[in-house]
């Protein structure tokens, strides 16, 4: 029998970043909010310091930063009839932990999608027709527009203070910017990050041949900046140990560097670490949450009344709670009824490794920043005609090669061995003069009917609970897609002087134990249709209006971008909608 | 050169960490911080074999050897530590698979589903060692009955060649799988920070140019085509951090 | 006029009941003050400057002003009495002339000496109607049953007696008498600075009896493991490169474009001169500006010493993430170490201290980041700590004695209480 508390406000799940900024928001609005978050509490200088965070073995091999798989895991099979076999080590994704969430390890790669994207298959449909499109692909409208959601971009940039170089001011294409994104109704408040040589050799080749490159948006700071909360982060010092690790020296937005040291003292907020929601509690009805119930690290049980739940954990923790908790219609594949689950994607990206001549280029790849890097977006979206082509969808590609750590980046020609004095000296060789990207294609994975999540039947986690269980295999679209973009991306190279460029083309089947970004989206997707989405254009759930789920989860499919700036953008969207409508008539904001 | 165990095994800092993982907080009103907050790594210690009995650590270092084998200029496997690396992670977490999945069923599924073992890494080296020095006692010919570590570099290269392959079967371990594993242990363990055991006196580093634990390249971002002039730096430091040894 | 008045309603009060006792007297006596909202709150605006209850209240239960927080003195500790109206354990039963004695003449109802943990040599400075104000305030706040034993020295501090002598050498009374060549801002700034603001306190250099030197007024001492740097205008140890208004940002907000206050100038930051007056903050900048400093004129050591060497090393490779290479830091959020006068004090407490166990500084609502300085005590032996810092020490302009590493390892020792 869980132990009562007193009833809050709020109870928020997860403190990363979208529990952060709703936190943030309604304490804001006088609301009394509780953040439950699973992981530790963990802050610069205490958990992460210049001294010891710049440890390869401790961070990017064996995962300190992230949850761990003990704790809880998912199952994964490549098709509907498979068996599913639990996640034991991470590979294809990271799962974050802890206060900061995703936000302590992220590279901080600041995208705003396309306009196109969130009309995606109105837009599709009408510039090529519906067959053009994959039967079983089912791909939606968002239910909110470029438009929409441009304002709290906007918020979400300033909070961070994201560098860039503006493309499209107001609708005037702007030089030296990405030509092809939304009109912005201002600048990033930050000049764009200074680029090593790699990214410069790649930005000249790329304009030689005709393409517009530009500075990837970056949460790493080219300069010290003080956010509209009054918070500061310094200048960031190119350390080249950004994703999989915490920045020790206050230079990548995170929630730490934007928002708790505002959030944190505030007298209507409260924070419970190392406490795992097991569920959120519905009345009787079914149709209002009552608050959640937690475990704490002794195995004790809480139930948390509160007024209004958000779930802000990852994507699809999200998901789990929502199947546990019997909130919305689960998706069944088979019928192509319900939704908790439906519409689930990741990413589909690639890389080229470029080798060069060692006599005449020396790289420094440990001279690098997460999102440092010059990219272009021709192939990105609907940004080119894919009629030509047979597929949807696309990326953009890019120099960002995010760090020369040696356990990670010591890429060697294909045909060296894997041991011995020949791999020894090809690794001393190329070191220097080798350009490997992090993620140099970084694509759309668009939504099926066959790739979903639900609930395991056989594993379960440490507290007994079904795992969440993963159906995911690539499409012909996006291998299609991904053939293309890397054709397209090795020609770069070749024109910036490579000897030798290797393309690692994504080959299905999907693949568990290859790292291919931790931007899993979808499995509760917002939408203007109660039957193909669980939530509506505001995050809140058609079933239960007194809950709303942040995150990645929302997306109907993934864009060619990193998918952080539209999480932001979507948590500022949402908490406007629950301060200005919400809180003043609390029920349905949108009636299906 | 090296770090102050004495003050991490008796720190306040790990006494902290010990805090953290007792109990769920509340956090309210406050930004916490404690003095000597921090979550440091523990250097291993030099010494005898921790996981490995002298046997297998002698078999390591020669298989480790193999795989980065000494040239003139950067030494090999062996004396970059990369066997001390081994044994001291087989021994921690690392060898029982702390922090991962680890409950049943156990099934073998497709290569995408990744591994599915109950058994963590250290039992696997145990029981793969064994394996492959039977594998090379059983041999006839010049080398018949000798181990690993006895024989020829020629031949013993021809052997992991054969366990990389798979023409080499072990009695009772899956080769192949282990070849993988051991070649993964050595590099890291090679380019690891000097704390882990391996990457001895930074050899690794030094042998590609890589400086190690810095955190400030400000003032080489727009320094294009210029090669990086500063020596490495451990977590532990390097030798100009002591005055009179710089 | 009003307090004649008062007094004589006490007096008809008293006489009506027959069976008041000297509580309902002293209570009685004071009920007009309670009256006055505009006392009241210019005591509670006052009793935020004096940082009354930063030792008045035990951190631990949060009971404004009950008292029970111990206080290091150079003798021992002494634990702070309840301020609280509780006629039992507080000071309910004081008459306002019994309040102001305490605060202004260090004497107890009874006319036994204060401790100077109680900073009274400051506090003689206020004047009058100030330190009633400041009892109107304690009057209104909430009454705490909190018995607290004070005096907890040893033999043969613990012999109140003793302080007459100190009284004599160090205690002189008498409230604040303005400077009429100096403009009524730079008054005001020294009324505060040295009567409620009681800055000396800490930044003033201490006998061994804990008395002022007061030929070195505010030029930085070694306090509760800390140093509280030299706050005069002097050029390489105080103030001298900051203006005004840095002077002013820093109170205010715990931070300005050089430094962040941590330790327990952060403890003063966000309990008392965060909350005070911009007007008062420039005041007590234009004051603290015009204090001349002692004037140095050492030489640094030079780059090629052994333990330059080493420290340039270390901090090129540990320090510079954070405090950029020429020491320059980051506005607001990592302290300028060229200008940093902990760094070059004679003292180097805050400098070891903090390198070796780290610190936070302090959030503010104008300034909330907090930044922090990690911890570098586990990964430093001592002679790398003694060399790093005696390179901060000698680099930037900096010129300052060198560190040992038994220095270090006196620091260590000091502070896990060995």
């Amino acid at each position: 029998m869980a132990r009562k508390l007193p009833a809050r406000d709020v109870a928020i799940v997860g403190l990363g970043w979208t529990g952060s900024i709703l936190a943030n928001e309604l304490t804001d609005a006088g609301l009394n909010v509780v953040a439950i978050e699973r992981g530790p509490w963990r802050d610069t200088a205490t958990h992460y310091a210049p001294n010891y965070a710049q440890d390869e073995l401790r961070y990017r091999i064996r995962h300190e930063l992230f949850l761990r798989p003990a704790q809880t895991t998912f199952t994964f099979r490549n098709k509907h009839g498979d068996t599913a076999l639990p996640i034991r080590t991470w590979g294809a994704f990271m799962p974050p932990n802890g206060v900061g969430g995703g936000g302590v390890h992220w590279n901080a790669e600041t995208w705003r999608f396309l306009p196109s994207d969130f009309v995606l298959r109105t837009h599709l449909t009408q510039r090529y027709g519906a067959p053009f499109l994959p039967a079983d692909m089912t791909i939606q409208d968002w239910g909110v527009t470029y438009a929409d959601l441009e304002p709290h971009y906007d918020r979400f940039e300033y909070l961070c203070g994201t560098c860039g170089t503006a493309g499209n001011l107001q609708g005037k294409i702007q030089a030296g910017g990405n030509p092809f994104e939304g009109p912005r109704s201002r600048p990033y408040p930050n000049p764009a990050q200074q680029q090593p040589f790699g990214p410069t050799l790649f930005a000249k080749a790329a304009r030689e041949l005709g393409y517009q490159p530009f500075p990837q948006p970056s949460g790493n700071m080219s300069q010290p900046y003080r956010n509209p909360l009054g918070v500061r982060l310094g200048p960031c010092t190119y350390c080249g140990f950004c994703e999989w690790f915490a920045c020790a020296n206050y230079s990548k937005a995170s929630p730490q560097t934007t928002i708790l040291p505002v959030l944190m003292p505030k007298r209507n907020f409260q924070l419970r670490d190392n406490s795992e929601v097991t569920r959120i509690n519905l009345d009787p009805s079914g149709k209002r949450a009552t608050g959640v119930t937690f475990v704490d690290t002794s195995g004790t049980e809480w139930e948390q009344p509160a007024e209004l739940v958000i779930l802000a954990a990852y994507t699809i923790f999200n998901v789990q709670l929502m199947l546990l908790s019997k909130v919305g219609r689960p998706y069944d594949p088979q019928s192509n009824q319900g939704v908790v689950g439906r519409n689930f994607t990741h990413q589909t990206i690639s890389d080229c490794t470029s080798f060069f001549d060692r006599s005449k280029f020396v790289f420094n790849p440990f001279v690098s920043s997460g999102a440092i890097g010059m990219c272009i977006d021709e192939f990105n979206g609907d940004n080119f005609d894919h009629g030509p082509h047979g597929f949807v969808g696309g990326g953009y590609m890019g120099q960002v090669q995010t760090n020369g750590r040696p356990i990670e980046t010591t890429p060697v020609p294909p045909e060296t061995p894997k041991w011995g004095a020949e791999w020894k000296r090809a690794v001393r060789d190329n070191y220097q003069s080798t350009l490997k990207p992090g993620t140099g294609v970084h694509g759309s994975m668009y939504s099926y009917r066959d790739v979903y999540v639900d609930l395991d039947p056989t594993f379960r986690d440490r507290l007994g609970r079904p795992l969440a269980r993963i159906t995911m295999d690539f499409h012909d679209n996006e291998l299609k897609q991904n053939r293309f973009l890397t054709d397209k991306f090795a020609e770069i190279f070749q024109q910036a002087g490579a000897q030798r460029v290797v393309k690692e083309y994504r080959q299905g089947p999907y693949d568990i134990t290859k790292y291919q970004t931790t931007h899993l989206c979808g499995g509760a997707v917002m939408g203007n249709d109660p039957k193909t989405s669980a939530l509506n254009r505001y995050l809140q759930s058609w079933d239960v209006p007194n809950l709303f789920v942040m995150g990645a989860t929302a997306f109907p499919q993934n864009a060619g971008y990193n998918p952080t700036g539209t999480v932001g953008a979507l948590a500022y969207w949402s908490a406007a909608a629950i301060r200005s409508q919400y809180l003043k008539n609390p029920g349905p904001l949108v009636h299906a | 050169m090296t770090l102050r165990r004495r003050d991490l095994l008796t720190g306040t800092a790990i006494a902290l960490v010990g805090n953290r993982l007792a109990g769920a907080e509340v956090i309210a009103g406050k930004l916490p911080w404690t003095p000597d907050a921090g979550t440091p790594p523990t250097p291993v210690k030099p010494g005898p074999w921790e996981y490995f009995t002298a046997a297998e650590g002698s078999m390591v270092e020669a298989l480790v050897d193999r795989i980065i084998p000494p040239d003139p200029q950067t030494p090999g496997g062996k004396d970059a530590g990369c066997a001390v690396f081994i044994d001291r992670q087989l021994a921690g977490g690392y060898g029982h698979h702390e922090g991962l999945y680890n409950l049943p069923p156990f099934h073998d599924g497709s290569i995408q589903q990744g591994p599915q073992s109950a058994k963590g890494p250290a039992e696997t080296y145990r029981a793969a060692l064994a394996a492959l020095d039977r594998y090379c006692r059983s041999q006839t010919g010049n080398d018949a009955g000798k181990g690993f570590v006895q024989l020829a570099a020629e031949r013993q290269d021809e052997i992991l060649r054969g366990l990389e392959s798979g023409k080499i079967k072990l009695e009772g371990v899956d080769g192949e799988k282990y070849f993988k594993q051991l070649l993964e242990d050595t590099q890291q363990g090679f380019f690891a920070d000097p704390i882990y055991g391996g990457n001895r006196d930074m050899c690794a580093w030094k042998m590609i140019g890589f400086p190690g634990a810095r955190y400030d390249y400000r003032d080489w971002v727009t320094r294009h085509n210029e090669r990086y002039p500063h020596p490495p730096v451990s977590i532990a430091g390097r030798p100009a951090w002591t005055p009179g040894k710089g | 006029m009003p307090e004649t008045v008062s007094r004589l309603v006490a007096a008809a009060v008293a006489g009506l009941l027959a069976t008041a006792c000297a509580a309902r007297l002293a209570a009685a006596d004071n009920l007009a003050s309670e009256q006055d909202f505009g006392l009241i709150e210019r005591g509670r605006y006052l009793t935020t400057v004096a940082d009354c209850a930063a030792c008045h209240t035990d951190p631990a239960s949060n009971d404004l002003f009950a008292g029970g927080r111990p206080i290091e003195t150079p003798f021992g500790k002494v634990v702070s009495p309840n301020i609280t109206p509780d006629l039992e354990t507080g000071i309910g039963t004081w008459t306002d002339a019994q309040f102001d004695a305490a605060v202004r003449q260090g004497r107890d109802p009874d006319g036994a000496r204060l401790y100077p943990a109680m900073p009274f040599p400051y506090y003689a400075r206020m004047t009058a109607e100030d330190v009633r104000a400041i009892r109107a305030y304690l009057r209104t706040v909430a009454p705490v049953h909190h018995p607290v034993e004070s005096n907890q020295l040893p033999f043969p501090y613990d012999i109140r007696a003793g302080m007459a002598l100190w009284d004599a050498l160090y205690f002189e009374p008498g409230t604040f008498k303005p400077d009429p060549h100096k403009s009524a801002q730079w008054n005001r700034g020294a009324y505060l600075v040295r009567g409620p603001g009681h800055c000396g306190a800490c930044h003033t250099p201490k006998s061994v009896l804990g008395g002022d030197e007061k030929h070195q007024a505010l030029q930085g001492y070694s306090i509760q493991g800390w140093f509280a740097p030299n706050i005069t205008n002097d050029l390489a140890l105080g103030l001298g490169r900051w203006s005004v208004q840095d002077v002013q940002t820093y109170l205010k907000s715990g931070h300005n474009r050089f430094a962040g206050a941590s330790g327990p100038m952060a403890e003063e930051v966000a309990d008392s001169s965060s909350r005070m007056s911009d007007a008062d903050l420039q005041s007590i900048a234009v004051y603290l500006k015009d204090q001349p400093g002692e004037k140095t004129s050492a030489k640094p050591l030079a780059a090629s010493d052994p333990q330059m060497v080493a420290g340039a090393a270390i901090y090129s490779d540990l320090c510079s993430a954070c405090h950029a290479q020429d020491g320059s830091g980051v506005a607001y959020l990592v302290p300028n170490l060229s200008l940093a006068s902990s760094v070059s004090s004679r003292e180097p407490t805050s400098l070891l201290r903090v390198v070796i166990h780290g610190a936070r500084t302090v959030g503010t609502p104008t300034e909330p980041t907090a930044p922090a300085m990690p911890a570098f005590g586990w990964q430093l032996t001592d002679a790398q700590i003694a060399a790093v810092t005696t390179y901060v020490r000698n680099s930037w302009g900096h010129a300052a004695p060198a560190l040992s590493a038994s220095d270090v390892h006196k620091r260590r020792s000091l502070d896990s209480g060995g």
